[in-house]
């Protein structure tokens, strides 16, 4: 499976967006076909910013002019260095930096980024005709989520001020989105999504298991699997299906090997929510449940989900641990959040 | 620090989060149903960073976080 898929190109803007430079007062003009390939990565779910030492003021002015504003989330127009933006544009979308592809015309910028960042793409101006055909910048699939990303960040954009001018207890904030989570048993046409979501998701990933379309349908379709899918919309507009589960179903014991869910969800309980589903489910089926986690030095918060669900450590081989439930005391669902379960008929 | 700073800035972090003023010092924060296990996360969070300490796996036990007198001795235990 390939991982190092661009989640994200960070654009330079003078002699690389356009042709000139804006400060010295060059009447710049869009680079020919960076509409074309601007529009095609958009469409590909793959999201865009800006790092560019310029006047923002300036710049947003001529962006908006051009069209292209709401291209380019949380953009960098500073006198601050390259890879201090990049770093930002990486914190802001919450993803890894090696996630992130830089195109600028000036080999300075592209070292000193390259320097601090060795994991990031950087990509030469001159290359630009290429950039659309390279392997980094073509996902394996292109889903419904993948289509509508930006617009999905831009209502993350908006929640998050929210967020930050809120006054009151977090429960509070988090009654105030309305959310309601769907868990369905996952349908034919969720494959896609399913698969992009074991290769993108890495914080919130219990084992970081990947699997493929044709094995991901082999559990759909299987007695001895359970394939969950859970989706998330609030007042702001839909987060799209951001949650995947996979359970092995023995006749006495099921064991949880994947059980992940988007960053963009963090901090809004949906992986205590999945849990406490399934130990009931488990418990309704009269059988025990285990769990199977990988820690690694991204993925602490689902060690901290299991644990805080009474999940207790039962053996422990290198870095693999098994988790068993003793399904009692499970809590109900939160207040602030709604749950609809959805079951495939036979 | 002593005791009761500790504790003191426990109880302001913890009023951020529940609208209970009369919270006392061993009242159990999750068994009374003011709290869930995504705040049990946010609180192991802000216990690290408030206190300068490092939560092993093997500390994440809602028996540590349980109530204010828990999380004072686990720190001070820590520190």
């Amino acid at each position: 499976m390939e991982e190092n898929k661009v989640k994200c190109l960070v654009w330079d803007l003078d002699n690389t967006l356009w042709d000139g430079t804006l400060l010295e007062g060059d009447d710049v003009e869009l680079k020919q076909n960076n509409i074309h390939i601007i529009k095609t990565l958009d469409s590909r779910g793959i999201l865009q910013s800006i790092a560019s030492k310029n006047d923002y003021t300036k710049a947003m002015e001529k962006l908006h002019d051009l069209g292209l504003e709401n291209y380019f989330l949380y953009p960098q127009i500073s006198w601050n260095s390259k890879s201090h933006s990049i770093k930002r544009i990486a914190d802001s979308f919450n993803i890894g930096i090696d996630s992130i592809a830089f195109i600028d015309d000036q080999p300075f910028e592209r070292e000193e980024v390259k320097f601090t960042h060795p994991d990031v793409l950087c990509i030469d101006e001159n290359n630009r005709d290429c950039l659309l055909d390279m392997p980094e910048m073509n996902p394996r699939f292109i889903t419904e989520d993948s289509k509508i990303r930006r617009l999905m960040y831009l209502s993350d954009i908006e929640r998050n001020k929210q967020e930050t001018e809120f006054v009151g207890p977090t429960e509070e904030f988090l009654a105030s989105l309305g959310m309601k989570l769907t868990i369905s048993e996952a349908k034919e046409d969720d494959l896609q999504r399913a698969e992009e979501l074991t290769v993108r998701t890495h914080q919130l990933n219990t084992t970081g298991y990947t699997y493929s379309y044709d094995e991901l349908n082999f559990f759909r379709c299987s007695k001895e699997h359970l394939l969950l899918v859970a989706s998330l919309i609030d007042r702001y507009g839909t987060y799209g299906k951001i949650g995947l589960v996979l359970v092995e179903c023995s006749i006495e014991c099921w064991n949880i090997k994947l059980l992940l869910m988007s960053c963009r969800v963090m901090s809004r309980g949906v992986g205590g929510v999945l849990i406490t589903h399934l130990r009931n489910q488990a418990k309704n089926a009269g059988v025990r449940l285990q769990s199977e986690m990988i820690s690694n030095d991204r993925n602490r918060m689902m060690y901290m989900t299991y644990k805080f669900s009474n999940f207790v450590e039962k053996k422990k081989k290198g870095d693999l641990v098994i988790f068993e439930n003793d399904l009692t005391n499970i809590p109900g669902f939160p207040e602030y959040m709604k749950v609809a379960t959805e079951h495939c008929s036979e | 620090m002593t005791d009761d700073t500790i504790k003191e800035r426990i109880r302001t972090f913890l009023f951020k989060h529940i609208k209970d003023n009369e919270l006392s010092n061993d009242e159990n924060l999750f068994a009374s149903g003011l709290l869930n296990s995504l705040f049990a996360m946010q609180l192991v969070m802000f216990t690290e960073k408030e206190f300068q300490v490092k939560v092993e796996n093997e500390d994440l036990d809602l028996k540590n976080f349980s109530t204010i007198n828990a999380i004072d001795e686990f720190v001070r235990r820590k520190l």
